[in-house]
């Protein structure tokens, strides 16, 4: 039994305690105490100096303090019923320093003088102790201080000051739409983040961030108890790096998709999507199954920031290439050589891959990275070809660069920061086009959006991807809804079939709330912007069994 | 040390429920100590230890649940958990699900802790990661590890009566052995709750001879094969079943185990008749907490009898709405699938042609009607022809069903402990690859 399960038998089943971890979900509080201001940033500085200076007087080169109060609110519900409203709290710091070459980490919930001056000291001795079996030192590119500097993500409501019993009402609204048009059961959600993060470092940095998430989802099912059969349709909200205007559900972040209902923006009308789910769910029991082929794949950006995700994210992460997370997530067949031959054909020319840890309203928006690098964009592949990966400050040298892009994370103040995803994302099409008039040129294919199953090898190479609506394409029109669909390939063939790509008007967010990476296992978020995207000739299999 | 004694812990649970100003309260305090090692390309490059103890509250005025947490135990943060849980319970909608609170049960004993993984210290972690780097370095290889140790405990108490203790410890090892021109791979875990029962290098001597053995694999066409599945492998797909032996979802007609027209394919026969499927809270091999999440005892339950679905898992809430005794599901681990006296070296010898399967790896599901998942074969696939194997084989990906592969068993093997559970090695006929991968 491991330690996650056993902690899951300590609560009973009642409430939030249940199933929460302990230092990463923090504290139950109540909602009101999320609101309330944590510590001062003058405060913060007496204590990172304190850290700081600890950790240089037991023989540290460099010291990095983080500390930080991370608040989570999650409130779910079933039908018409309330299940679980979750508030908590944690709050702690985590000092990394190099001793004799060789990284140290430590983190205590003690933040106090005495408990921070500890944590760095033990710090210091964690690392001269691994030091014994570092092999080369660690090379830190250089960053220059920014003094005392502050960045919040630029929202407009604050979600967690936004009534409990509000979010409750709109989520009962929710499941009650679903199941007045034919939904038998709904299952949905709002997950809430704030991390109020504080930076220090031996470099002169004082970086003070307050950073906010917002995530709406629902799970809509329709039964046919008499013929067997059930099929769900989830949300198309996507996770976003934004506040409670996420909600607004606005008209102009409305668009009307070809299947005739409405995808959205950077704002999410949830009751309507409901609406339509309970409708989908229901379409899809009866739907055609696929006749299994080649089809030209039609993929609005909901769905193709997963397959961007797994098949451009995961493979251009430099601690992968390396080996680092060979015994767990794999290693990647984006390998060194490729990148240096300058000319790997990693897509068609159309296809311009850009990472980045700026764009307004998505997941990777910050302004400084966990190692105090300012945040920034950068090109990973150009015409289709491949250019650049992930790195951080003790990995750009191997690039032969000394600039960090900037895209080192931790996801508590208890773990230690790591090299992480970005925002990575597919620039859109530089030519007028609409997902309607894209759709109005293909003789074979399939319209798909939603994410579904997704499942690829441990090098990146083989994938398959489900969706949540699949729509038949002949001639140039939507014919009606599929069932069964999944699409197989391999990640170079796939993007090199990629023929037509819409333009910015259509450019939208898809996001992953929770990317999971590294032993013990870290949570992440990140999104992945697109445009409807046309991929050619892309194998189709059918998943219908009998059993 | 985070690991209370019995008597200290019903003494501070008592003091607890003596605060309680609601109609019902829990308290439960967990404790313990975890702690880490990573190493790839032959170097240690993470590892931590971290002790922590908290004491959790949920308080209850009708059917209202208020939940809040400490990690303080003097008698003044007690008193203040108290107040914020009741004060949380008070603002919280009603819980139409809620069921009162459990009064006094008997638990059986659980041999869950070991003193060898409790004194599991950093000197222990690095010596082990030591030993399986100095084993695996030899030649042209690299290796990449992971160690994870756990030791603590949980007592649960509450205010009809119910009190309930246990100890626990548990380690998980696994390596990824690679050639360094990344044409190998081979893999080996293991977990215990007893680390006197891992040998790390043994471990890492299989995944050494996986990634040699499977060196520039040659690809053959995806289709129908027999496949023999070592434990890890039928173990990553196995348990995607018995996470589906709920009544609930059967009974609302979204699961595999939903009966056209209604009910639940209780009684059915769904699977070969060699297929029996128990959980045992006592068996040593494997052994559980002695209760649930709900705070029932654990009992000896047979789920899959020669084929036949035996029971499904019943909470306390949808147990009292359908009228039957309530009845726990042993969680992730647990599971005992009999097995047969088939050794895999046997299960090779009588194999015409087919494809021995180390691991899977990024099992999704496809389609809950059918438990259709997909995934790919991992560090170290071999195609086996008359009786031998005879070369290793690029990697498959799979869509295959549990179900229709219980139904296509050739032969089983003994069952050893994988994740929690005892599965047995299988050979299991027409097994569906559907495409090639070129990932080692």
């Amino acid at each position: 039994m491991k330690r996650r399960d056993f902690i899951h038998l300590s609560g009973m089943g009642l409430g939030a305690l249940a199933t929460s971890g302990l230092v990463m979900m923090g504290n139950p509080v109540s909602a009101e105490q999320l609101l309330i201001p944590g510590m001062d940033p003058a405060a913060k500085k007496v204590l990172a100096d304190i850290a700081l200076n600890a950790a240089k007087s037991k023989g540290a080169t460099y010291t990095d303090v983080r500390i930080g109060r991370y608040l989570r609110q999650n409130v779910s519900t079933r039908e018409k019923n309330v299940q679980n409203i979750s508030n908590s709290e944690t709050f702690g710091v985590g000092i990394r320093v190099i001793a004799n070459g060789t990284w140290g980490f430590s983190a205590t919930s003690d933040v106090t003088p005495d408990g921070i001056k500890s944590c760095a000291e033990t710090a210091v001795a964690i690392a001269k102790a691994n030091s014994k079996l570092q092999k080369e030192p660690v090379v830190l590119a250089p960053v220059s201080g920014h003094g005392e500097v502050t960045w919040n993500t630029p929202i407009q409501k604050n979600a967690m000051e936004i009534p409990v019993k509000d979010k409750i009402d709109l989520l009962l609204n929710v499941n009650n739409s679903a199941m007045d048009n034919g939904a038998a059961f709904v299952n949905s959600a709002l997950f809430i983040i704030n991390e109020q993060k504080y930076f220090a470092s031996t470099d002169g940095s004082y970086i003070d961030q307050d950073i906010h998430r917002i995530w709406p989802t629902f799970s809509v099912t329709a039964v046919n108890k008499g013929a067997g059969g059930f099929r769900s349709r989830q949300a198309l909200s996507a996770p976003m790096g934004m506040g409670y205007e996420y909600m607004d559900g606005l008209e102009k972040d409305k668009m009307m998709n070809p299947a005739g209902f409405n995808s959205y923006k950077n704002s999410y009308d949830m009751v309507e999507d409901a609406v339509n789910a309970a409708k989908h769910a229901t379409e899809k029991i009866s739907a055609k199954s696929v006749i299994p082929g080649k089809y030209d794949l039609v993929l609005d950006p909901d769905h193709l920031g997963l397959t961007i995700h797994e098949s451009v994210g995961h493979p251009l992460e430099l601690d992968r290439v390396l080996g680092y997370e060979a015994n767990y997530a794999g290693t990647s067949f984006a390998t060194l050589d490729k990148w240096k031959s300058g000319d790997f054909k990693y897509g068609s020319d159309k296809v311009n891959i850009v990472a980045d840890k700026i764009q307004p309203y998505s997941l990777g928006n910050t302004g400084y990275d966990d190692e105090g690098v300012k945040c920034k964009e950068w090109d990973l592949i150009k015409d289709g070809i491949l250019v650049n990966y992930q790195a951080i400050r003790d990995q750009v040298q191997i690039l032969g660069e000394n600039e960090s892009n900037g895209c080192a994370f931790a996801d508590n103040w208890s773990s230690v920061q790591f090299q992480r995803m970005p925002n990575v994302s597919l620039r859109p099409g530089k030519e007028k086009l609409s997902p309607a008039d894209m759709i109005k040129n293909v003789e074979k294919g399939i319209y798909i959006l939603g994410r579904g199953s997704y499942s690829i090898d441990q090098q990146r190479y083989n994938f398959q991807f489900g969706g949540q609506l699949f729509y038949e394409i002949k001639d140039g029109e939507i014919t009606g809804m599929l069932e069964d669909v999944a699409y197989q390939s391999n990640t170079q063939e796939f993007w090199n079939s990629c023929s037509q790509i819409c333009d910015e008007d259509d450019y939208r967010f898809f996001g992953s709330f929770n990317d999971g990476k590294g032993q013990p296992s870290q949570s992440s978020a990140v999104s992945h912007g697109s445009s409807t995207t046309r991929f050619d000739g892309v194998n189709v299999i059918n998943t219908g069994r009998n059993i | 040390m985070a690991i209370l004694t019995r008597e200290q812990a019903m003494q501070i649970i008592d003091k607890v429920l003596s605060y309680s100003k609601a109609d019902e309260m829990e308290v439960s305090i967990f404790g313990g100590r975890t702690g880490n090692i990573r190493y790839a390309r032959n170097t240690v490059n993470t590892s931590g230890e971290t002790n922590e103890i908290r004491l959790s509250v949920n308080s209850v005025f009708g059917k209202k649940v208020g939940s809040s947490s400490t990690s303080e135990l003097d008698d003044e943060s007690l008193k203040k958990v108290v107040a914020r849980a009741e004060e949380i319970a008070k603002l919280a909608p009603e819980n139409p699900e809620y069921m009162p609170m459990l009064g006094p049960q008997t638990y059986p004993a659980a041999a869950t802790f070991s003193a060898a993984t409790d004194k599991i210290d950093p000197e222990f972690r690095a010596k082990l990661a030591g030993d399986s780097i100095e084993v695996s370095s030899v030649g042209d290889l690299t290796a990449a590890g992971y160690l994870e140790d756990f030791s603590g405990f949980v007592a649960t108490g509450n205010s009809k009566g119910l009190f309930g203790y246990n100890t626990s410890t548990s380690v998980d090892f696994s390596i990824t052995v690679r050639t360094t021109d990344g044409t190998g791979s081979g893999y080996a875990t293991r977990d215990f709750n007893d680390v006197n029962l891992l040998n790390s290098k043994d471990v890492t001597s299989i995944a050494m001879q996986k990634a040699q053995a499977s060196a520039n694999a040659q690809a053959i066409e995806p289709g129908k094969y027999t496949v023999i599945l070592e434990p890890t492998a039928a173990g990553d797909l196995l348990g995607l079943l018995t996470r589906g032996f709920d009544a609930r979802s059967a009974d609302e007609g979204r699961s595999f185990m939903s009966k056209k027209g209604g009910g639940t394919r209780l009684g059915e026969k769904l699977f070969d008749e060699r297929v029996t499927i128990t959980s045992d809270p006592t068996n040593t091999e494997i052994p559980t907490s002695p209760w649930d999440g709900d705070g029932l005892p654990r009992q000896k339950t047979t789920w899959v009898e020669n084929g036949v679905v035996k029971n499904l898992a019943y909470s306390r809430y949808w147990a009292e709405k359908q009228g039957v005794p309530p009845l726990s599901s042993p969680g992730r681990g647990g599971y005992i699938f009999a097995g047969g006296n088939e050794s895999i070296a046997d299960m090779i010898k009588s194999t015409e042609r087919g494809v021995l399967v180390t691991r899977f790896w990024y099992i999704r599901a496809v389609d809950p009607q059918t438990l259709l998942f997909t995934g790919l074969t991992r560090d170290g696939t071999f195609y086996i022809e008359n009786g031998q194997i005879k070369f290793p084989v690029k990697n498959f990906r799979f869509n295959e069903s549990p179900i229709i592969m219980l139904n296509n068993i050739e032969s089983m093997g003994k069952p050893q402990r994988v994740g929690g559970d005892l599965i047995p090695a299988m050979k299991i006929r027409d097994f569906t690859f559907t495409s090639l991968s070129d990932a080692v």
